[in-house]
């Protein structure tokens, strides 16, 4: 078992193109930095400089959106599926 | 080019008059790699703002989950300016993020209450947004996908 991610059509050039990857870890953190020493750069693409979600970067686990659940510091597991989704926004 | 037909068309158009003076938001979802936008979804803009958009972060799942259902992509996703022309802003091509997109920007700046009355002048224009760069297209709107591409058609530019 392992925790399932979806992957957005922007960030697919980091996973050779798998729309879904797979990763371990007990928090969303965790799991970021899992991910990203199997596909080099996407953390840049999830987290700030200062270590927090970009603002624009809609994470849910198992579709609930992980600003309400405590951002990097939501817990995950096994089973569980992650979406990534770029905002859908503008000025 | 930006091919679509009339009704989606007239669609976006009158979503975006209807919110004004907020910014209107939505997407046309179509078959992968078909690059037809068949399927019109208005989307709540929940800035609510005359000067951003944003897809509220619930409704963005759900309608990602049903285009992947339907194996579909967001063929245009649009969105209207209230007080400006109808070109990316910075702000926009900041946070273009689907690159095989047409991102159609509609200006409400100078529009009547319907389509054809004096002083109507409702912009619509499309672009492609890939890695920062904006490249204007032209856009052909067909009166029908449903029986092939009909002759009948006008090209704006």
């Amino acid at each position: 078992m392992a925790i399932e991610v979806r992957i957005p059509t922007i960030l697919r050039t980091h996973t050779g193109g798998s729309k879904t990857v797979e990763g371990d870890g007990d928090t969303l953190a965790a799991l970021v930095d899992d991910l990203d020493a199997k596909h080099p750069g996407l953390k840049n693409r999830l987290v700030t400089e200062e270590g927090k979600l970009h603002r624009f970067v809609n994470v849910y686990v198992n579709d609930e959106d992980v600003r309400f659940t405590g951002a990097l510091d939501t817990q995950v597991k096994d089973g569980d599926s992650v979406t990534i989704l770029p905002a859908v926004a503008g000025g | 080019m930006l091919r679509i037909d009339r009704a989606t068309y007239d669609a976006i158009v009158a979503h975006a008059r209807e919110d004004h003076p907020d910014e209107a938001c939505g997407v046309v979802a179509g078959p992968e790699a078909s690059d037809r936008p068949e399927r019109f979804i208005p989307m709540l803009n929940a800035a609510r703002s005359p000067t951003f958009y944003e897809f509220d972060s619930a409704d963005l799942l759900r309608l990602y989950r049903e285009m992947d259902d339907r194996d579909e992509e967001p063929v245009v996703i649009y969105h209207s300016h209230t007080a400006t022309e109808a070109y990316p802003s910075r702000t926009d091509v900041g946070l273009a993020s689907e690159p095989n997109a047409h991102y159609v920007l509609v200006s409400t700046r100078h529009h009547g209450e319907q389509t054809g009355l004096a002083g109507d002048e409702v912009e619509f224009r499309s672009f492609r947004i890939v890695d920062a760069v904006v490249t204007e297209e032209d856009v052909e709107v067909v009166e029908s996908y449903l029986f092939g591409h009909s002759p009948t058609t006008v090209v704006y530019d």
